[in-house]
């Protein structure tokens, strides 16, 4: 805005502005400075951002002790199996509802839309009492079933939104020039998604990465958890492995962070788009 | 017109591609809901994992019977209502003041975007060890900055359930925030000239042009707030970790999977988890209803 505001105004904004900053990132900061902190001075009463006789200690146990790169390899695994899935079903499901016309597709895209009001027991008992029936607790795979389930409403809707931003004329002219449905979608339409697609990867694959409710149902052992689990763990130790949990949070949370922040401007030219009227 | 080896070619590939869709579609909605509507009216549990048979509506019976519900609904509706609340209050506040030629606002702006950029549990679980009595920075801050009494957060049923709040306002407000911003950017400027030449105040450019252009914007921005407060399990569970002190913090969605979880009280989460359902689907529709009964008016 163009508006020219006084000095003082700036001056109040500014000041509002740093307090409100400064709140937000306070917990940061605090995870952050407990990380630094020296083994033998991790309950200390001090609000210091730089702790006194700062040292990546709590880094260097954490990468030592084996829980932690064990637990980010099983999130890595349930992650990408997650990630893989979301963009197969995604991207076929996505195109039908968008390009195609069936018996059953309004019905079809209201009950994904409906998915968005379950309580997030309605999916998670049935599909625990299902997995526990097959035998299926404590394993990958009952895990990455429920979170590609639970994520897939999302990405269906995200990519039928982008194909409807391309213009029908482009897969029928591939159409009339010979191609077949199938290589209409893998030769133009595809390609033409690839930021769609990247966006509903990199969501799936965090939606996996930071879900903590669902895991602490479904693997029971030490050596299966996920990240979420495993930190969890660490910072109910309080006492004994507040560092570790600080150091864990603080490497588990810097890719998710500056990948949102990249993403951000995506999503949220996405969720206002079509609300503002030209 | 189209040859019938075409239309034969479309069908088949139309349906081979609509498997995807359908697997989802059943996996996701039909199957869960379906096997949660018989499990509301059957009496499984623990001790009837295997044996469980149908009883008819006796869980739903129990749930509107017992009181817990009705203190876990009231407790439900003031989480709700206050972290929206405050979420859109300091999410336009803030956009307001971004509003504008300021140097350093990329800086700003995008450090605000961290909290909702946080993985939820992590956020959760700071906030838990913030609290902590003794090493937590709240009370340190309290204590030694303003000379306050410390306040025993996780301990008191009050408190604990505030710090709640508390940390779910923190992680919620950038999104407010950014959605706000996007649609005053797209408020003309000539609006406020205009009002600058007829000599309005500030605060009535606020209500007379900006809110009413928000409206649009945040309208459906509050009613996505709302569902995902409501069903927010994340912070409720880890900050309180699982409605301590004393099951005194609960919302509807933890108790339910508190219910399910740790009681195994299968049929009855099911016949809740039904309940929490509908009390959403209500509320969409009443909003679909009324948002499309003020488009008639236009």
């Amino acid at each position: 805005m163009s508006r020219k505001d006084s000095k003082i105004k700036l001056a109040i904004i500014y000041i509002f502005l740093i307090i409100f900053t400064l709140a937000t990132i306070y917990p940061v900061i605090r995870v952050i400075s407990i990380s630094l902190r020296p083994g033998d001075r991790l309950l200390s009463t001090s609000l210091s951002i730089i702790p006194e006789g700062a040292s990546f200690d709590s880094y260097i146990k954490l990468f030592s002790d084996g829980r932690f790169i064990r637990w980010m390899l099983n999130s890595l695994l349930v992650s990408i199996a997650v990630t893989i899935t979301g963009v197969a079903l995604a991207s076929t499901a996505g195109y039908i509802f968008s390009k195609y016309r069936f018996i059953g597709k309004k019905a079809g895209l209201t009950a994904i839309l409906t998915t968005q009001m379950f309580p997030a027991t309605m999916l998670l008992l049935p599909m625990y009492i299902m997995i526990s029936k097959l035998g299926l607790i404590n394993s990958y795979i009952g895990l990455i079933f429920v979170y590609s389930a639970t994520a897939l409403p999302f990405c269906i809707w995200q990519m039928k939104g982008y194909y409807d931003t391309i213009p029908r004329t482009l897969h029928e002219a591939a159409i009339i020039d010979g191609c077949s449905h199938f290589q209409a979608f893998t030769k133009i339409i595809l390609p033409l998604a690839t930021p769609a697609l990247v966006i509903t990867a990199l969501f799936s694959f965090m939606a996996a990465w930071s879900e903590y409710i669902v895991a602490a149902q479904i693997l029971q052992e030490q050596e299966m958890f996920t990240l979420p689990l495993g930190l969890k763990q660490f910072q109910a130790n309080m006492t004994t492995e507040w560092g570790l949990y600080s150091a864990g949070s603080v490497i588990v949370s810097i890719p998710v962070v500056v990948l949102f922040i990249i993403l951000s401007r995506w999503l949220v030219s996405g969720l206002t788009l079509g609300s503002v009227k030209e | 017109m189209k040859s019938a080896k075409e239309h034969r070619a479309e069908f088949v590939f139309k349906y081979i591609f609509l498997i995807p869709a359908i697997i989802v579609i059943f996996a996701v909605v039909i199957y869960p809901f379906i096997y949660n509507i018989i499990l509301s009216l059957s009496n499984m549990s623990m001790t009837h994992f295997r044996d469980w048979r149908i009883i008819g509506f006796g869980q739903y019976l129990k749930v509107f019977s017992e009181k817990d519900f009705y203190t876990v609904l009231g407790k439900t509706i003031i989480w709700t209502v206050v972290n929206v609340f405050f979420h859109v209050v300091i999410g336009v506040f803030l956009a307001v003041l971004l509003n504008r030629h300021l140097p350093g606002k990329g800086i700003i702006r995008t450090l605000m975007i961290i909290p909702w950029a946080m993985p939820q549990y992590i956020t959760a679980l700071t906030w838990r060890g913030m609290f902590n009595y003794e090493f937590g920075a709240i009370n340190l801050i309290l204590s030694k900055f303003l000379h306050m009494p410390m306040v025993q957060w996780l301990k008191d049923p009050f408190f604990a359930f505030t710090a709640c709040i508390m940390t779910n306002v923190w992680l919620g407000f950038p999104f407010m925030m950014i959605i706000a911003y996007g649609g005053l950017q797209a408020i003309p400027k000539e609006l406020y000239e205009a009002a600058d030449v007829d000599g309005a105040t500030g605060w009535q450019k606020f209500w007379k042009i900006t809110v009413p252009h928000l409206k649009p914007v945040m309208t459906p921005a509050i009613v996505l707030g709302v569902i995902w407060t409501f069903n927010n399990l994340n912070v409720i569970w880890l900050v309180s970790n699982g409605g301590e002190p004393s099951d005194k913090t609960h919302i509807l969605v933890s108790y339910v999977y508190k219910a399910a979880f740790n009681l195994y009280r299968y049929g009855y989460a099911a016949a809740l988890s039904m309940v929490i359902f509908a009390i959403l689907l209500a509320f969409g529709i009443s909003f679909i209803k009324r948002t499309r009964a003020t488009e008639s008016i236009y």
